[in-house]
């Protein structure tokens, strides 16, 4: 359009849109920046101190990342996220990468009905699939137990990873299969030869949608969670609510962190991927 | 398994054994069994974790049976009453003799914050009546009187007239059934009438269809947010060259990847009173250090974290539509001489409103389940129905009440799932 004619009222336009989509980008991401420095304040503040906007060195200090490793205040419950988030994520991964190739193959009976079934657990509200769970699992004696929790995270956890898989098997020519078993390969020979390389990506982002769903979740340990079951939003939460301290940036700059890593790799793979399947002109779901 | 590799011996099948030539049902089901094989794990999974706690929230929802089973008896000799005046004496020995035993174990508490749920004041009722009724019956028990029927009415008339009149027995006729709408009623703001018919409760008790109004508008205008905020966003990654997209988009991602909690914590961090914000304002002299703005616990705190929070939602799906867009219509349009702004209006818009619809209908039924930013940032003023579902589950413990709250909503959720199948396709939700 570079081309055209060019208005002034266009051009203040085009200005105005630009500023705009600025002003929203910083809106989107300034908030997640602005805890890292404060992270590092010396004193319990939450806001930025003269010393630190002068650069003074004595304003800036490490003290609570040392007040993190304190006691077992956070990480305990970091340790219970892990427990519950990992063995979430083995169930999640395992029963979602066979079920999308199950969904995936041309055989598959009752498909639409069956998908829909899987992906409610992601699309339902989780105030009310907590309720729900909160009064399942209590008669079955699994509230207040690390299972409990897991069970819960798993089913929220499976979705992503059953929408991942099945991107990547869009377009999946199954008589390679076939060829596979006319070749001497057995079912499970061909799956780990053949298809298994190419959903590979697409467990993985869907188990770090999946840890990430149960890293991050906090309704259901609300409800069904003890003690003994504190998991990091769990803490943060009482943190915020009760008195909140500076600790608390610290493990949200942690965090921050995590979710950089996770995304880099989702993205990573997906570029991969996008490039191998160029040539089938395949775009992302 | 290996079916596909045997079946290619196409001889004399009707001279050789049955085996060998597998029958055609069993040909064509093979596939099928091995791909529904696959999904039954998850599938069984789902119905076990998931689909059992919906039916058991839809359950609690209208079927509570803990008072009849703690007063069987009364109920049953209720049964026999015809609900107008005291009822017969056999009635007053069944209840007086449950209240007294169950006052004993300790268990008559729970079951009369239960009634009192149904009919207010009942709660007193029982638990002041019970303690004179034991008291009564170890005097009787020492002084050897038969404590029948007759004794009961007589006594229990003493300890408190209302026992003399129908109300807190129909109140305890009531509160006995098994399958009950009240919880559904009370959800929707009605409340028991002194006759024990329902009635709106009067405009200044009404709390929850308010708070599902309220609910609605936040989410409405949450999502409204989000798409003038979006919109344009959107656009610009889906215009601007591969490289500069890219990192546009990891700033939408982002904010996608981040904790929930730790996105809480920053707008607190930046709104509050003595927060990065108000700070600011303050040394710049936009405002005074005594009028610094109130942001954070109320709605628009609320307004602000929810749309920052949901904002990547509406984002994506938008966003993959418009990528879609071939650019030369724009230019179409122009050379045909439309205006940039009657180009968009008609050409560009147009294309974009499925990413509109499915974005904007994803992002509005978050909203209206969110709990957790609400609960953190929206004061007092800033609660949503959700907000009152867990302060039901956790702190007045009247799980009925949340099931049908939880119910409801869920069934405008439900609905809004139907829209977005009709437009989108319910299998067509995708992570971006």
């Amino acid at each position: 359009m570079a081309g055209t004619a060019i208005s002034p009222g266009y051009r203040a336009a085009r200005w105005g849109y630009l500023a705009f989509c600025v002003a929203a980008f910083i809106f989107l991401i300034a908030p997640i920046l602005v805890l890292v420095p404060l992270s590092f304040n010396a004193e319990p503040y939450f806001t930025f101190t003269e010393g630190m906007l002068r650069f003074d060195p004595d304003a800036w200090s490490l003290r609570w990342y040392r007040s993190i490793f304190d006691g077992d205040e956070w990480t305990r419950p970091l340790l219970n996220s892990l427990v519950i988030g990992i063995s979430a994520t083995v169930v999640a991964t395992v029963l979602g990468a066979a079920a999308a190739l199950g969904l995936a193959h041309p055989a598959m009976p009752g498909r639409r009905i069956v998908s829909a079934l899987l992906i409610s657990p992601m699309i339902t509200p989780v105030i009310i699939a907590g309720v729900g769970m909160f009064f399942f699992y209590s008669s079955l004696g699994l509230a207040q137990t690390h299972l409990g929790i897991i069970l819960a995270h798993a089913v929220f956890g499976a979705p992503f990873v059953v929408i991942t898989v099945s991107a990547t098997l869009a377009g999946f020519d199954w008589t390679v299969m076939r060829a596979a078993a006319n070749l001497g390969a057995n079912p499970l020979v061909a799956f780990r030869r053949v298809q298994l390389p190419l959903i590979l990506p697409g467990v993985i982002s869907g188990s770090l949608f999946a840890f990430a769903a149960s890293f991050d979740e906090l309704v259901i340990v609300l409800f069904m969670g003890g003690l003994e079951q504190r998991t990091l939003p769990r803490q943060m939460w009482s943190g915020i609510r009760e008195e909140i301290s500076p600790t608390l940036l610290a493990v949200a700059t942690f965090l921050i962190l995590f979710a950089l890593l996770a995304l880099s790799t989702v993205e990573w793979l997906r570029r991969r991927g996008e490039a191998a399947g160029e040539g089938a002109g395949s775009g992302r779901t | 398994m290996r079916s596909e590799s045997e079946v290619v011996t196409p001889e004399d099948t009707s001279t050789r054994q049955q085996p060998v030539a597998r029958p055609r049902w069993r040909r064509a089901l093979g596939p099928r069994l091995r791909a529904a094989g696959l999904a039954l794990p998850l599938v069984a999974f789902v119905v076990v974790t998931f689909a059992g706690p919906m039916v058991s929230l839809l359950t609690k929802s209208f079927h509570e049976p803990e008072i009849a089973d703690a007063l069987p008896e009364t109920m049953a000799a209720l049964r026999q009453w015809d609900g107008e005046g005291a009822p017969p004496d056999d009635v007053f020995a069944a209840t007086a003799g449950e209240f007294v035993a169950a006052r004993n174990e300790r268990t008559l508490g729970r079951t009369a914050n239960r009634v009192n749920r149904v009919v207010s004041g009942m709660r007193s009722v029982i638990m002041g009546g019970s303690r004179l009724m034991v008291e009564a019956a170890a005097e009787a028990e020492a002084a050897g009187v038969t404590t029948d029927g007759a004794f009961w009415r007589e006594t229990m008339i003493g300890i408190d007239v209302r026992w003399g009149t129908p109300e807190p027995w129909r109140a305890l006729r009531d509160a006995g059934q098994r399958f009950t709408a009240r919880h559904y009623l009370k959800a929707l703001d009605f409340e028991r009438g002194p006759e024990g018919g329902y009635v709106r409760q009067a405009e200044e008790w009404r709390i929850y269809v308010p708070l599902f109004w309220r609910t609605l508008k936040v989410s409405l205008g949450v999502t409204m947010l989000c798409l003038v905020v979006g919109y344009p966003i959107a656009h610009l990654i889906a215009t601007s060259p591969p490289r500069r997209a890219n990192v546009l988009l990891l700033l939408v991602l982002l904010p996608f990847w981040t904790s929930l909690l730790v996105r809480t914590t920053s707008w607190i961090v930046l709104l509050q009173n003595q927060g990065v914000v108000n700070d600011f304002l303050v040394a710049i002299g936009v405002i005074d250090d005594d009028g610094r703005l109130a942001m954070i616990y109320n709605m628009t705190g609320t307004f602000i974290a929810m749309t920052h929070v949901l904002l990547p939602f509406l984002v994506l799906p938008l966003y993959s539509v418009m990528r879609s867009i071939p650019p030369a219509y724009m230019s179409a349009a122009a050379s045909l001489g439309a205006t940039p702004l009657q180009a968009l209006r008609r050409v560009y818009w147009p294309q974009t409103l499925p990413g509109v619809g499915a974005g904007c209908l994803l992002t509005f039924i978050l909203a209206i389940g969110y709990y957790i930013t609400p609960a953190l940032v929206g004061g007092q003023s800033g609660q949503l129905i959700s907000n009152m579902i867990a302060y039901h589950v956790q702190t007045s413990l009247n799980w009925g009440l949340a099931a049908a709250l939880a119910a409801l909503l869920l069934g405008g959720v439900t609905a809004l799932y139907v829209v977005y199948d009709r437009l989108v396709g319910i299998d067509r939700i995708g992570l971006g």
